[in-house]
């Protein structure tokens, strides 16, 4: 069977196709006035792991899920709480993380990210590693501890 | 929305001191029309004069890697030698050069190419000469018609051995300019 694999675009392209709706994203979660840092930190994460990436499907995903992350660790770094759900906004029809969502709400926001880019959207643990700025080996872990959770509480 | 200026420069900026690009480009405003520039690691990588920015990311990413990213900061350098350049206030360039990949007697052409004086030619056929194959001045002809880094590496002080221009990847009128401005007898 032939399998089209995405391409993976150079930085630049990436970069301009998707700082608008980082930026955007990131104005709604930690507010404008540290929007700017966060934004910074977010394509700085995506360019730190940009050579690691396998393959360029699902590239808004990923950032939206880096950006989201580095959301969170900015309401942390202020002792704010942090149980939002990820904000993979929905200008490309119904995405796939929605049919997790009545399963995945409840999980530990790291666990869900990973459960999420694993299942809704096929990405390995590489690109899940890097979304959440850890190894493919914590992502793994993050991603079946959260299967495992949502076991529980679905039986 | 769009992403402000001053905060889509500060980002530009950080990547480019957080050594994690591969390739940097700016377009660079010359007397022969907006020229995109490529830096990496190693050194200048590409000047091309019609920018058609989609085509030479490409062909960068292949070259260096994907992590290629506009930053003006940069090209600093090599946007005031260039500006030198074309003032006449500089005849040779100091930039280090990225040469990875290229086959060895198109190094060795180009290493002979970058010894032609400024404001002096050298024909298709003694270039062949000087780089050990007499007989290559098609092959050389070829080597300048690849040329990534022209103006630096001066492909346009090569002539036919009647004196006549005969090409430029740049396109013969810039060709004459550049001659004309180093001053040399056309």
């Amino acid at each position: 069977m032939m399998v089209a694999v995405a391409s993976i675009p150079p930085f630049e392209t990436f970069y301009a196709e998707h700082a608008a709706e980082v930026l955007a994203l990131l104005r709604r979660r930690v507010g404008r006035e540290r929007a700017d840092d966060a934004f910074q930190e977010t394509f700085l994460r995506a360019l730190r792991a940009y050579d690691r990436l396998h393959h360029g499907a699902h590239l808004r995903a990923w950032v939206l899920t880096i950006a989201t992350r580095v959301a969170i660790d900015t309401h942390r770094r202020a002792g704010e709480p942090t149980d939002e759900l990820p904000d993979l906004a929905h200008s490309d029809g119904r995405p796939a993380y929605e049919e997790l969502a009545f399963l995945t709400d409840t999980l530990p926001s790291k666990e869900r990210a990973a459960v999420v880019l694993r299942y809704g959207y096929d990405l390995d643990y590489e690109q899940i590693a890097a979304a959440l700025d850890s190894s493919a080996e914590a992502a793994r872990q993050a991603t079946s501890s959260g299967v495992r959770r949502l076991r529980r509480r679905i039986t | 929305m769009t992403v402000p200026t001053d905060l889509d420069r500060r980002f530009r900026e950080a990547a480019a001191r957080s050594q994690l690009l591969d390739a940097a480009y700016d377009v660079i405003d010359s007397e022969l029309g907006p020229l995109l520039a490529a830096v990496t690691d190693r050194g200048l990588a590409r000047i091309s004069f019609d920018p058609e920015p989609e085509q030479e990311l490409e062909s960068l990413a292949l070259l260096a890697g994907r992590r290629v990213l506009r930053s003006p900061r940069a090209l600093d350098e090599t946007r005031s030698e260039l500006d030198d350049y074309f003032g006449g206030r500089r005849t040779a360039f100091d930039l280090a050069l990225d040469m990875r990949g290229l086959p060895e007697f198109t190094l060795r052409v180009l290493s002979e190419l970058a010894k032609v004086p400024y404001g002096q030619t050298a024909t298709y056929g003694e270039l062949a000469e000087r780089a050990g194959n007499p007989r290559a001045s098609r092959a050389v002809g070829t080597v300048m018609n690849r040329n990534r880094i022209p103006i630096v590496l001066p492909c346009h002080r090569v002539v036919g051995s009647s004196g006549d221009l005969v090409g430029y990847g740049g396109g013969l009128e810039r060709k004459e300019r550049l001659l004309r401005l180093e001053g040399a007898m056309l």
